[in-house]
């Protein structure tokens, strides 16, 4: 069964129709009808029909087997989608005129069925036109079987390789709202600490509840005696003012023992986190930091494991403090006098509830104050990065009145809030006092009844005192767990981000590959878009192709997903033959080299920035690489020559410097891959020139793939293969394809005419290389720590 | 599914243009120049802001052949011809109703009434939540679909207390 989905019914009310020998070869569900609706519905094919089964729950039937033997018509299903809307056609177009038959849709969660259906479809309509097997299809699984079948949806596996295409993009489930439990996997490291940590707090807390106690003697035979005349006994008032200071010297110790150690771990296990956070995030695939923005991922590392950190060292363990005074306040009063406890422990979950209920008001209130707030530092982030655009384009005015517009709402959310907030410390006060009043009014009738003695009163009052001055504060661990639990949440979206590039089982050794390049019935789908269809490419081992196109052609796309960034969505890669999924990630890349067109330095020496893909390089390997780069002389000229310090994005340094030391960083590891991204494209044409003569040093012997915009770079490749909305459209070489006067040509010739124009604009971009910090709080801490170094001072 | 083979011209006043529907279920457009064009199909330009306005026609091979200023504009027939095509182009069902939501953390399936029936989807971020002009929101889902809320107040107190809890 192909779709464990609400179609479970109507596939066995399918299997209700299908005739003795007919077997089932593929299922779709559908979840859309003709008008776009939602409704589910069931394609199926079998070995000798289409069958469809609509919303209203009829069944129509196409035959595809029977309708004229050998050499009849053949039907044709078409797929395609737009806007997250997958469509199936099935056309006959050996009518006159050609007809539409049928037509179906579903939402893209679908569409790997769909595809696969539309396969085996066109592989029955081959083979029966070609005579052979006649109506005997196979399902595909069968037909090969050494094919697996993904345990999770029995989809056939790609040859060779063990992850299912469906099942890959199913979204994970949601998580639970107990992650915070999930914080034990990094507590559990001091399990030993937080069970002395948490022995210390009862017994701090135990010192604590000394001296109400002490209360009862203190008043009952000392002070009212007195009152009464009696002389005051020193010896005992010695002793009882004695405890009292002992009571608080042990509260004191115990309670520094216990929040150092408590502090301690914790701060240990925030460092855990991030530590563990930034491992894993640096692990996922490109698109993941893609679909991020860099301040929110930085946010979430830095003050998100801090405020969790807080919350596990503060809130929590003042809590967990809380609740154990409760429980032993509880039990002292009760065995005090059990009438007098129960007045006063009753009213206590009401005045919680209440305070509670006031702050559950202002949380959402706070919540939306969040909101407002980001949408103040939106427009810093927006302004200040885009400041030469807002001079160039006179517009300081308009930008003044925006962050004057949301600091208005800022503060008319904040003058809402502030209302409620006033009224809340004043509510809490007046609850306790009612409190308190209770209190006082029961004890004052249980003393007239002489059942408690003045000495009792005072120790309750004393008592509760206490812990209603507490509620107020257990009442706000609801909210701070909460923000510590959307906290930790946002850290475990991180954490449990399954790669999309998956690593395979049982990687294949890749040892010293030949660099031969496969790209077989290549599909790419990037959200509802599909960027890249049906595309074949064949690369020799030593070849330089040239890959040209239109910008949105796909050209990128193709070497991402060569570099396997991201994982195709349908056909495969192949380098030697072998499906580059079956390889181990960070293997294959070792053999490949990337050199982009904005090359990134890191901070660090010059020599540490060519060593990078390689850190244990020997220096006269950084040396040979960089003279092969053409870049030994100009480092030369630096003061500190190849200990010179290069900045965030290699500021001191001009473009073509840059790329010429990204060029010996890809020479240095040697790889049989080479693919150049637009390598010239961000210098000018004199820098182009060194720069082309150093990449003339790198792709010698190299299986060579090179994006370039302008053609005049492309003289050495062996082929251009020209590229137009996802597919290959032209493929030899220069000459030929000029000959030919199709795609290629239209762009030789294009450009010649706009050379001129383009130089001018290039020089425009080249200069606006001014990257503002926008430094927010949060963020100013670790700006601090990328100071932008130039060359050296 | 097959359509009459009527044709629509264009009104005097606007670019004369016919538009069809073949049996093949594609648009055919001969434009004033004569020239045929198979598979045609139409572009909102600001499929947000202003989704009558402004309606590109554009060939298979992605070239523009013909500017509509409004579809007002245009004879009944062309323009319904037009809406059809567009409704699956910018399929955007609009949600009337939050019925439930797995987690308030992502991804988190959300099951929802919408005027085009009831349905279940994931949303993988909160960021995939993109808030438009008067209250107006677009949500990606993880399957590819938007889903458009016209106005968040016009939702039920539910709805918007459940939907409240991502923005």
């Amino acid at each position: 069964m192909d779709n464990a989905s609400p179609a479970d019914a109507a596939v066995a009310a399918l299997r209700q129709r299908l005739a003795a020998d007919e077997n089932v070869l593929c299922t779709l569900a559908v979840d859309l009808d003709q008008q776009l609706r939602f409704a589910s519905g069931l394609l199926a094919l079998t070995n000798r029909r289409l069958l469809s089964l609509s919303a209203g729950g009829e069944w129509t039937s196409w035959p595809t087997v029977d309708a004229g033997g050998p050499g009849a018509r053949a039907l044709e299903l078409r797929y395609f989608d737009h806007a997250g809307v997958g469509t199936l056609e099935l056309h006959d177009p050996s009518a006159e005129p050609p007809r539409l038959l049928a037509k179906w849709r579903f939402t893209l969660g679908a569409d790997v069925h769909a595809l696969r259906l539309v396969r085996l479809f066109g592989r029955q309509q081959r083979e029966i036109s070609s005579g052979s097997r006649l109506g005997v299809t196979e399902p595909e699984g069968a037909a090969d079987p050494r094919a697996a079948l993904c345990g999770e949806c029995g989809l056939p596996l790609p040859a060779g390789s063990d992850i299912c295409l469906a099942c890959a993009r199913k979204p994970q489930s949601p998580p639970s709202t107990w992650v915070l439990l999930r914080l034990w996997r990094f507590a559990r490291p001091y399990r030993y600490q937080l069970v002395t940590g948490f022995m210390l707090t009862l017994a701090s807390t135990a010192a604590t509840l000394v001296p109400p106690y002490l209360t009862i003697p203190l008043m009952d035979d000392i002070l009212i005696p007195f009152q009464n005349g009696r002389q005051i006994e020193s010896g005992k008032v010695g002793l009882i003012l004695g405890s009292l200071l002992a009571a608080a010297l042990l509260g004191w110790a115990l309670n520094w023992a216990r929040t150092y150690l408590l502090a301690l771990v914790s701060e240990r296990i925030g460092a855990d986190l991030r530590t563990a956070t930034f491992e894993h995030l640096i692990e996922l695939p490109l698109d993941y930091f893609g679909g991020k923005r860099t301040g929110d991922l930085m946010a979430r590392i830095g003050s998100e494991t801090d405020r969790i950190c807080v919350f596990l060292s503060l809130h929590a363990l003042d809590f967990v403090t809380d609740v154990l005074m409760i429980g032993m306040t509880a039990a002292i009063l009760l065995s005090i006098n059990p009438w007098l406890a129960l007045a006063t422990l009753v009213p206590l979950p009401f005045i919680g509830w209440m305070i509670h209920s006031v702050r559950g008001r202002l949380r959402t209130g706070f919540e939306r104050i969040d909101r407002v707030w980001s949408e103040v530092t939106n427009v810093l982030a927006d302004t200040i990065p885009g400041v030469r655009v807002v001079k160039a384009f006179a517009q300081e005015k308009r930008e003044a009145q925006r962050f004057r517009d949301v600091n208005r709402h800022n503060l008319e959310v904040n003058d809402k809030l502030n209302k409620i907030w006033s009224l809340f410390t004043p509510t809490v006060s007046l609850l306790t006092e009612i409190g308190l009043l209770i209190v006082w009014a029961f004890g004052i009738w249980l003393m007239s009844r002489q059942e408690i003695t003045v000495g009792v009163l005072t120790a309750f009052i004393a008592y509760i005192g206490r812990f209603y001055g507490r509620l107020d504060s257990m009442s706000r661990i609801v909210s701070v767990t909460q923000k510590a639990a959307a906290g930790a949440k946002r850290i475990f979206d991180i954490l449990d981000h399954v790669s999309n590039v998956p690593e395979p089982a049982r990687p294949v050794r890749i040892d010293a590959p030949q660099g031969r390049i496969e790209m077989k019935g290549l599909g790419f789908r990037y959200g509802n878009r599909s960027v890249i269809q049906g595309l074949e490419l064949r690369i020799e081992p030593g070849e330089m192709i040239g890959l040209v196109g239109h910008s949105g052609s796909g050209k990128s796309t193709l070497v991402n997903l060569l570099c396997r960034f991201y994982d195709v969505s349908d056909g495969a890669i192949e380098v030697d033959g072998v499906d580059i999924r079956r390889f181990g990630v960070a293997d294959y890349r070792r053999h490949i080299g990337l050199v982009l067109q904005e090359p990134f330095l890191f901070f660090g020496t010059i020599a540490e920035n060519i060593a990078y893909g390689n850190p244990s390089a020997s220096r006269a390997e950084i040396v040979a690489a960089a003279r092969a780069a053409h870049a030994y002389e100009f480092i030369l000229r630096l003061p500190h020559a190849y200990d010179s310090l290069v900045g965030e994005r290699g500021q001191g340094l001009s473009g073509g410097e840059r790329q010429r030391i990204s060029i010996a960083r890809a020479l240095l590891i040697n790889p049989r891959i080479l693919i150049l991204d637009e390598a010239t494209s961000s210098v000018d044409t004199e820098t182009e020139k060194e720069i082309q003569r150093a990449l003339d040093n790198l792709v010698q012997g190299r299986t060579t793939i090179a994006i370039a915009h302008r053609l005049s770079t492309l003289r050495k490749a062996n082929r251009l293969v020209v590229m137009d909305r996802g597919q290959v459209v032209e493929v030899g070489p220069h000459d030929e394809l000029m000959a030919r006067q199709g795609h290629y040509w239209r762009l030789y010739e294009a450009q010649a005419r706009q050379v001129d124009t383009e130089e001018d604009d290039r020089e425009i971009e080249d200069s606006g290389d001014l990257r503002t910090a926008v430094a927010t709080s949060q963020m100013a801490h670790a700006a601090q720590r990328a100071p932008q170094q130039s060359g050296d001072a | 599914m097959t359509q009459p083979e009527t044709k629509a011209v264009a009104a005097a006043g606007s670019p004369v243009f016919q538009l069809m529907r073949k049996p093949s279920g594609r648009l055919l457009f001969s434009g004033a120049d004569g020239r045929e064009h198979e598979g045609v199909v139409p572009v909102r330009t600001f499929p947000l802001t202003a989704p009558d306005e402004g309606i590109a026609l554009v060939s298979a091979d992605g070239h523009e052949l013909l500017w509509i200023d409004s579809l007002r504009n245009l004879p009944g027939y062309a323009a319904a011809l037009l809406r059809e095509e567009l409704a699956l182009r910018d399929f955007m069902p609009e949600i009337t109703r939050l019925v439930s939501v797995s987690s308030f953390g992502t991804p988190s399936l959300w099951t929802v009434e919408t005027e085009r029936g009831d349905t279940v989807f994931t949303l993988k971020a909160e960021e995939d939540i993109r808030r438009l002009k008067n209250g107006a929101l677009l949500i990606g889902s993880g399957e590819g679909v938007q889903y458009g809320i016209a106005d968040i107040t016009s939702l039920d107190r539910t709805s918007r207390r459940l939907l409240e809890r991502f923005l």
